[in-house]
């Protein structure tokens, strides 16, 4: 994985003095709150409704050993003593004191970490397939193009005070993990169809929140040495032009909106044919210089599917499911990738206490190059698992509660912290997961059901990116009640679709029982092979509108 | 008005004033509806500028490139960013006058306003009594160097390690 250099790590360092200094200069006076306010943003400091929040980033959700274990301390003695991973790869601590922000930081400094643009009307920190690296649909890793894009975004003269945050994803694989079409930019590694060169596809105008939109294809291939102009024009553009007159309508998505792909294409190409893409791209050696921390690690010369693993499957079923429901197959024979749950049923999703942190840091020591994934459905990934060492591994994992058998099943829930912590929020959503888990807790019963992804949001800003659920589920306030919309047939990978809503909202307690229906719909409906979204698809969403609503109707007569 | 450049406060040469009384001054902003007004007149030696919005769009904002001394540009807000556009566009439209940011900007925005191709800041008072000129100053000493090139500043992470790479100095 990457490392500074004496240039990173200098920068990291001049960012923690700086952020010192505006804390100092607001005690004082010399700036005001809302002076200070974007400053504290673009360092991670949000203003939550208990306490003070600092997000941490965790740039295209690569960490090593050595990094967690720093945030295991840093939550230990700064925070409660656990921390809560995001949607965007980057890990939260709830209950920090703005006074000890600067010895955070310089702590995350330490370690070759910072929360530099975490928040704030900026280039946010760049995403990236959790498998990368790993996934033998990759056409190539996409983390040496995102950590290009970090740096290039970092502390950025032009585009620090943009209309609005501004996400990008990155994904170098065929299927998409990395949600990429509901970002404010998504870049696809991609093949020229007739050069086989590999460049970019480049979306733009994704999001969610209020107006959900699927991006567009605004480049279908972007040579490689174009990619740092091509971005700044198209900043550019959207610094220029996106909406300031209302929050609510200044992402880039409501630009491509207004005047449409076509006019905003030929906009960005406009401005990137005054520009030398030469004299603004890393050169070739610093391209090469980045990607040569990813190269992969001295894998072993391995058989695939070992005897040894074999015989721990057929010997121990609960071994057998976790391997089978968590695993994802890497390139590399004889090796496996594993998701480590951090959806145990009861638990608030994402959230992990310091020591299950150093336990996961020890076994990645022990098991996989000292490295670690953050996914954006808030669990992490082991990547580099021998085969023959899953066995000891799940031991120990299951020893600390991280163990449990359902990634991508339907209590592998999204959940944004909602009205617990968050001053956005309007509703409550680590009680409904909770709710949810422990309703369709069995095993059986959640492999029956298969791959089904629930995503709760606690306001319409959507952190929990519930319009791409396959069940979404959104918190408002009505009436000064808690009051939960259902939407049906979202989808953030390939086929990435926005879901519809359903009916009218639900109390709290109701929400169990709808999703029953819904899950019981498309249990009498399925095709053999067939998973939930797949089945929404075919069937349409009418049949289970009239299932959602009919009890509903029922409930009020 | 507190005129700053990257040297610190200093009085300002130029005087907002209409095209009609700009006989006798040396060096003068107009609005920039009374630029044509402004240049029939203008006398030899004489230096105009003139005052334009941040939504200007690009082509209209090369235009004036070659024809004033000055180009001031409006920050209505420091939080609005377009200005910061607008300048590197001019910038890169050829514009060598003297390029400066109109408003409330903070300290902590000087160094990038630099970067885009500002030359200077012309801040409300109250702004520059309550965030002194060592405030400003010590913005541009922060970084000791930063990732963006092809933008004015002067020590470039790429290109410092290209030249550690070559065996020269960063």
């Amino acid at each position: 994985m990457y490392r500074y250099d004496e240039f990173d790590a200098a920068f990291v360092r001049d960012r923690v003095a700086q952020f010192s200094a505006q804390v100092e200069r607001r005690l004082s006076g010399a700036l005001t709150e809302d002076e200070f306010k974007p400053l504290r943003l673009q360092n991670g400091v949000y203003l939550q409704l208990h306490a003070y929040m600092l997000r941490i980033a965790i740039p295209y959700g690569t960490l090593s050993a050595r990094q967690l274990r720093q945030l295991a301390l840093i939550g230990e003695r700064f925070d409660r003593g656990y921390g809560h991973f995001t949607t965007r790869q980057n890990l939260q601590f709830n209950w920090i004191q703005l006074k000890d922000v600067p010895e955070i930081l310089s702590l995350l400094a330490d370690v070759e970490m910072h929360a530099i643009q975490t928040s704030g009307n900026c280039i946010r920190n760049v995403t990236a397939d959790q498998f990368a690296g790993v996934a033998a649909d990759e056409i190539e890793d996409p983390r040496p193009v995102a950590e290009l894009i970090r740096q290039w975004s970092t502390a950025h003269p032009e585009f620090s005070f943009l209309p609005r945050k501004f996400k990008i994803a990155v994904t170098g694989a065929e299927e998409d993990r990395a949600a990429v079409a509901v970002h404010d930019i998504g870049l696809r590694i991609v093949r020229h169809p007739e050069t086989g060169e590999t460049g970019y596809a480049v979306l733009v105008g994704g999001g969610l929140g209020r107006t959900p939109m699927v991006g567009k294809w605004v480049r279908d291939f972007l040579p490689k040495p174009h990619l740092l102009a091509y971005l700044e024009a198209l900043m550019r553009v959207y610094n220029a032009e996106g909406r300031r007159d209302n929050k609510y309508k200044a992402r880039v998505k409501i630009l491509v909106h207004e005047i449409g792909i076509e006019a905003f294409r030929a906009r960005v190409e406009a401005e990137f044919a005054q520009l030398d893409p030469q004299r603004i791209q890393a050169d070739a050696s610093e391209v090469e210089r980045i990607a040569r921390y990813f190269a992969p690690p001295a894998h072993a010369d391995l058989p695939d599917n070992p005897p040894a693993l074999r015989r721990a499957r057929a010997a121990n079923p609960d071994f057998d499911r976790w391997v089978e429901q968590n695993g994802f197959p890497h390139k590399v024979p004889g090796y496996q990738a594993v998701t480590l749950s951090l959806k145990g049923i009861g638990e608030a999703p994402g959230d992990i206490s310091s020591a299950g942190m150093r336990l996961v840091a020890d076994l990645a020591d022990r098991y996989s190059f000292g490295e670690i994934r953050v996914t954006h459905a808030q669990n992490l990934v082991l990547p580099h698992i021998r085969q023959e060492d899953l066995h000891d591994l799940w031991q120990a994992l299951a020893a600390g509660g991280l163990a449990t058998a359902n990634a991508g099943l339907i209590t592998d829930i999204i959940a944004c912290p909602g009205l617990d912590y968050c001053a956005l929020a309007t509703a409550r959503s680590i009680p409904i997961a909770q709710a949810l888990a422990t309703r369709f807790a069995a095993p059986e019963r959640q492999r029956e059901i298969g791959p089904l992804a629930i995503k709760i949001s606690g306001c319409i800003n959507a952190c929990g990116h519930h319009h791409v659920g396959h069940i979404g589920i959104l918190g408002l306030e009505k009436r000064g009640e808690e009051s939960y919309q259902i939407t049906l047939g979202g989808d953030a990978g390939n086929a990435s679709a926005i879901g519809e809503i359903l009916g009218p909202g639900l109390v709290a307690g109701d929400v169990p029982d709808a999703i029953e229906r819904l899950v019981a719909v498309y249990l009498a409906h399925r095709k053999p092979g067939e998973v939930f979204v797949e089945s929404v698809r075919r069937l349409g969403i009418q049949p289970f509108k009239t299932a959602f609503n009919a009890e509903i109707r029922h409930d009020a007569a | 008005m507190t005129l700053l450049d990257r040297h610190g406060f200093r009085p300002d040469p130029f005087r907002r004033l209409p095209a009609s009384e700009i006989a006798g001054h040396p060096a003068v902003i107009l609005p920039l509806a009374e630029l044509q007004s402004g240049l029939l007149v203008r006398t030899g030696g004489q230096r105009i500028g003139i005052d334009i919005a941040n939504t200007v769009p690009a082509e209209e904002a090369a235009s004036l490139a070659n024809q004033v001394d000055l180009i001031a540009i409006a920050f209505p807000g420091f939080a609005d960013g377009r200005g910061f556009t607008l300048g590197r566009r001019l910038r890169q439209a050829g514009f060598r006058g003297i390029l400066r940011a109109v408003g409330p900007l903070i300290p902590d925005q000087f160094a990038y306003a630099l970067a885009c191709g500002f030359d200077e800041v012309e801040l409300p008072d109250a702004v520059a009594a309550r965030q002194g000129e060592a405030a400003w100053l010590a913005d541009l000493s922060i970084y000791r160097h930063s990732y963006q090139r092809d933008y004015a500043r002067g020590r470039n992470i790429l290109d410092a390690r290209r030249a550690a790479r070559n065996g020269g100095a960063a």
